[in-house]
């Protein structure tokens, strides 16, 4: 059977035929009566813990506090209640359970949000990193309590100077935009060395957000590089604007078109040949691990986000883990603590107290660490993590990776191509993620709605509205790690929803019907910001 | 390979389906001698679960855990015990394997937990608004004092000499690339902290003052008249605190008048980690400065039909809306280690987390009193909460090793903080919590004892 026709309801259960716009019940959300509670059998309402909770309960067990006691608090006992209920354990469990239930997360069903990379996340990585020598040790013990540490740092920074053909790694940085100022830091640096004040930094319009918000912040002015009618780097504007005054050029690679930027050796080449440094924004680095090594695109320095190519896990929105790779020249320059490898193919973890020795015996004295990023040594919680992801796929398992994610979205291009505007489908093959606008709609339905249907048809929605490029952008990132048979049971009911939408049926501008609430209303929650419970008054 | 899903079937029916003939073919875009022609050289090839869990546990027991030693280290983060519920909690998928809820028809539960912690950080630290939270308390701090110069427009910055020294550096770091110009100092040992000699230091080009309370000596001060001072120069005061627990059992900073209150959220469900990932949290008092602040911040709305719901609000002032406009880079924050904080305060509540903190100081108390008595050691301190620092007449640096030596984790030597700062060596931070027995306090005591004579 054709993939595209494929019913999407594998289970064989057959939905009611009544279009949603005719039936009043369903447009209310339920097709049943209104319950007591506002709770749908296994859809339950949960109150805040402020409106469950009671200040004078508690779910430890604690003696009971000694008012009496003499203290060496100096006067500053708190005196004044602080309003912070507490719940039982019993009580704990089942508000968070209740809570967890109203969320979407991979473990649940098809995540495709474009250049976040929701990939499974293997539980043997949450096994280590739970393990008493990583998890409960602090980041200040005496050194030879802690070599177990240093050595995941040392072997993670060899996996990562390894795969991408780079000379050295900072492991501080917390997540990919701490990681995107530590590269861009590393090059303001480098240049203040040589007396260079360059001024301004080329982002391409299609960058994430992160990228003109960091190199604003480092003190450069931004400039967008224009791009090509294929969605990539228009290479000759490029090499027209460079001059003594750029100091470096960001360029995510792959794209966030999903394109692999072809002539990405040469724009490094023309930018150093122009005396700026090369910024890899390495989000999309999935595409492309163990096929490519960023190194031999002539790439400065390069960050990489632990919790997308390397499945640890997003958590709801943190913490991610940032490590920049560096080249041989930006290398003397990046924060401590600090990893790198010396000649000899030894690599060391390098702190303020040795800085001066080891940049004496391996890089003749010219180490000059821009400062420090963090207070102790990065996110050791994701390295084991990570490590632990590396070790188990291998050489060969992260090249399968590559290619798998690179056949899923193309799968999902070519499955799409004929009904969905997909401006770069005609140019060739996409990486890891897919391109469509929202071209062909009808009547006024955009890319929210199409979205917000396919909530009701049990997926997270594709990122939407990004890259700015395109209008009504839907960028699709399927993953490696999701079956054929996901993917023919998606592409069955994205293409539905999307017959809907060039249909221009109405009904899709009041989805989701069936998600635990309707759509919510942010211009009222920006208007009369409420960002803290407060006891309701009285009337 | 155990995470990937595809079989050689499905491969070849999919590059069918696509018109490829190779997987190569959907990589024609690298050019051909950027590619590479099979596995990295250098790297070992996949591996069982089985093999991969052999070889993490044989590095992780080259650490000595907290738990296998009488243990007193703090200076900026803490041991606490975790109830078991929490790590439960956090590992349920939809909270773990969740993004960022920009969809937040289906992220409800991470978004009411995130209101629930915003109100829980906001009352401990006694502020009207905390912010979703950030990586950890050093980069929250530099963020404060990035807020402080865009809302004062003065671009000097007082740092106290009791701030934790990574603190500073950070703050000086980043200072470098922008405008702002920053006034540290290191801690004078003294038994209580220099206010006057801090407030000295403000002047009408102050932008903001940055205290940490309890301070990295473990001193605790009375801070509003550092606050009035700030405040009768146009300055604000930024106050950091490191250790949250105290705070259930000592004045708030916003009660001291404190107008941004910035933090590590460690302590509290997050547990140690090697020193990551951990959780930085920001609140402001006055609830005009919100729109300055930097971070995720979730709000109360309501849907379609009326019921209340929560949603990230006030987005544009973030990166992904304004660009190169935003008050700070940052996207991602800790949102995983805000719910291992959120579920732990809950446990707690304010009952809880008050008997809390009675215990840990009336432990720190007893270890105090312990200490004092090995001859040649000095309790620095007037006032401390759970942390304090001795004097111990040597380098302390030396005297942390050999104390290791003997199996005690003993605490952190001021060296360690301060290296090349003589007058600080012989230093050493003690920091006691509710899961330091009194054998601990024994074995310590009886070690330094031995490692001094």
């Amino acid at each position: 059977m054709n993939a595209t026709t494929k019913t999407p309801n594998a289970s064989g259960w057959k939905p009611e035929m009544t279009p949603a716009s005719e039936d009043g019940l369903h447009a209310k959300g339920y097709w049943g009566p209104a319950t007591a509670t506002g709770n749908r059998a296994l859809m339950l309402e949960e109150p805040l813990l402020f409106e469950i909770g009671r200040t004078n309960v508690t779910g430890v067990d604690l003696p009971e506090v000694n008012t009496d006691a003499p203290n060496r608090l100096g006067g500053l006992e708190r005196a004044e209640p602080i309003g912070l209920p507490g719940l039982t354990e019993p009580e704990t469990v089942r508000h968070y359970t209740r809570l967890s239930r109203q969320n979407y997360g991979i473990d649940l069903g098809f995540f495709p949000l474009g250049s976040c990379t929701m990939k499974h996340n293997p539980r043997l990585n949450e096994k280590v990193a739970r393990m008493p020598g990583f998890a409960d040790v602090h980041p200040l013990q005496p050194r030879e309590t802690v070599q177990g540490a240093f050595e995941v740092i040392n072997e993670l920074a060899h996996w990562l100077i390894t795969l991408t053909g780079m000379h050295g790694v900072a492991m501080s940085p917390k997540a990919g935009a701490h990681g995107e100022l530590c590269g861009i830091l590393c090059i303001r640096a480098a240049l203040e060395a040589r007396g260079d004040a360059r001024e301004v930094v080329l982002v391409p319009e299609s960058a994430h957000g992160t990228n003109p918000a960091t190199a604003a912040f480092a003190g450069y002015r931004v400039e967008n590089i224009p791009a090509t009618d294929e969605g990539r780097v228009d290479l000759e504007a490029l090499k027209a604007r460079l001059g003594p005054d750029v100091a470096a050029v960001m360029i995510t690679n792959p794209n966030t078109c999903g394109l692999f930027e072809r002539d990405m050796k040469k724009i490094s080449d023309a930018v150093h040949e122009a005396g700026g440094f090369v910024y890899c924004d390495g989000a999309n680095f999935n595409a492309i691990v163990g096929k490519v090594r960023p190194g031999d695109l002539g790439v400065d320095a390069m960050h990489i986000n632990l919790h997308k190519t390397f499945s640890t896990p997003h958590g709801g929105g943190g913490p991610g883990s940032g490590p920049v790779v560096l080249s041989e020249a930006l290398s003397p320059f990046g924060p401590l603590p600090y990893t790198a490898r010396t000649a000899d193919g030894v690599v060391h973890l390098v702190e303020e107290e040795s800085a001066d020795a080891f940049s004496k015996e391996h890089f003749g004295g010219v180490m000059q660490s821009f400062g420090r990023m963090t207070a102790f040594h990065g996110q050791m919680g994701m390295f084991t993590r990570a490590l632990t992801y590396m070790l188990s796929h291998g050489a060969d398992g992260l090249r399968q990776v590559a290619e798998d994610a690179v056949l899923n979205a193309n799968y999902i291009l070519r499955s799409m191509e004929d009904i969905l505007h997909a401006p770069y489908a005609a140019s060739g093959p996409c990486m890891h993620e897919a391109l469509f606008g929202d071209r062909d709609f009808g009547g006024d339905l955009s890319t929210l709605d199409l979205a917000k249907s396919m909530i009701d048809e049990g997926y997270h929605p594709m990122t939407v509205y990004f890259p700015l490029v395109l209008h009504g952008a839907m960028l699709v990132e399927p993953t490696e790690t999701e079956s054929k048979a996901t993917l023919d049971q998606f592409i069955a009911a994205f293409r539905s929803l999307v017959e809907r939408a060039n249909a221009g049926d109405e009904a899709m501008k009041q989805a989701p019907y069936y998600a635990p609430r309707r759509r919510l209303d942010e211009t009222q929650a920006a208007r009369k910001p409420k960002l803290a419970w407060a006891e309701p008054e009285d009337d | 390979m155990r995470y990937l899903p595809l079989t050689d079937a499905d491969r070849g029916e999919m590059l069918a389906k696509i018109g490829a003939g190779t997987i190569d073919d959907l990589f024609v875009d690298v050019p051909e001698e950027a590619r590479l022609d099979g596995p990295i050289r250098g790297l070992p090839m996949h591996a069982s679960e089985m093999a991969v869990e052999k070889h993490m546990r044989k590095l992780s027991k080259k650490n000595l855990a907290a738990a296998d030693a009488p243990f007193f280290l703090g200076a900026g983060a803490y041991r606490h015990h975790v109830p078991s519920s929490v790590d439960q909690i956090i590992q349920r998928g939809e909270f773990l394997t969740a993004y960022t809820p920009y969809q937040p028809e289906i992220a409800q539960g991470t978004l009411q937990m995130l209101f629930e912690f915003q109100t829980q950080v906001a009352r401990l630290y006694g502020c009207a608004v905390a912010n979703a939270s950030l990586y950890d308390g050093s980069t929250a701090c530099w963020e404060a004092v990035a807020m402080a110069s865009r809302i004062t427009r003065r671009d000097h910055v007082v740092l106290s000499g009791a701030l934790h020294p990574h603190y500073a550096e950070v703050v000086k770091t980043m200072a470098k690339f922008t405008s702002d110009e920053i006034a540290g100092a290191e801690p004078a040992i003294q038994s209580t902290p220099d206010n006057a000699g801090l407030i000295s230091r403000i002047d009408d080009q102050t932008s903001c003052v940055v205290v940490q309370y309890p301070d990295i000596l473990g001193r605790i001060t009375d801070l509003s008249e550092v606050a009035e001072a700030a405040h009768a120069k146009g300055a604000l005061l930024v106050v950091v605190n490191t250790e949250p627990v105290a705070l259930g059992a000592i004045k708030s900073p916003g009660e001291m008048g404190a107008d941004i209150v910035v933090g590590e959220g460690q302590a509290l469900g997050v547990g140690l980690q090697f020193g990551g990932p951990y959780l930085g949290l920001f609140a402001v008092r006055d609830p005009k400065h919100v729109r300055q602040m930097p971070g995720r911040l979730c709000g109360e709305t309501v849907d379609a039909e009326g019921k209340r719901g929560f949603v990230l609000t006030l987005s544009t002032r973030e990166q992904h809306i304004r660009r190169e406009k935003a008050t700070s880079n940052i996207c991602t924050n800790s949102g995983l280690c805000a719910l291992a904080f959120n579920v732990h305060m809950t446990l707690l509540g304010e009952k809880g987390l008050r008997q809390l903190a009675a215990e840990n100081h009336r432990l720190a108390c007893q270890a105090a009193d312990r200490l004092a008595k090995v001859p040649g050691v000095s309790v620095l301190n007037d006032n401390y909460f759970n942390e304090f620092t001795l004097m111990v007449g040597q380098d302390a640096r030396e005297v942390v090793h050999k104390l290791a030596a003997k199996g005690v984790l003993g605490g952190v030597s001021l060296g360690r903080l301060y290296p090349g700062v003589d007058r600080l060596s012989e230093g050493l931070l003690v920091a006691v919590t509710e899961t330091t027995s009194e054998e601990d306090i024994e074995a310590l005591a009886n070690a330094l004892e031995e490692v001094l004579s």
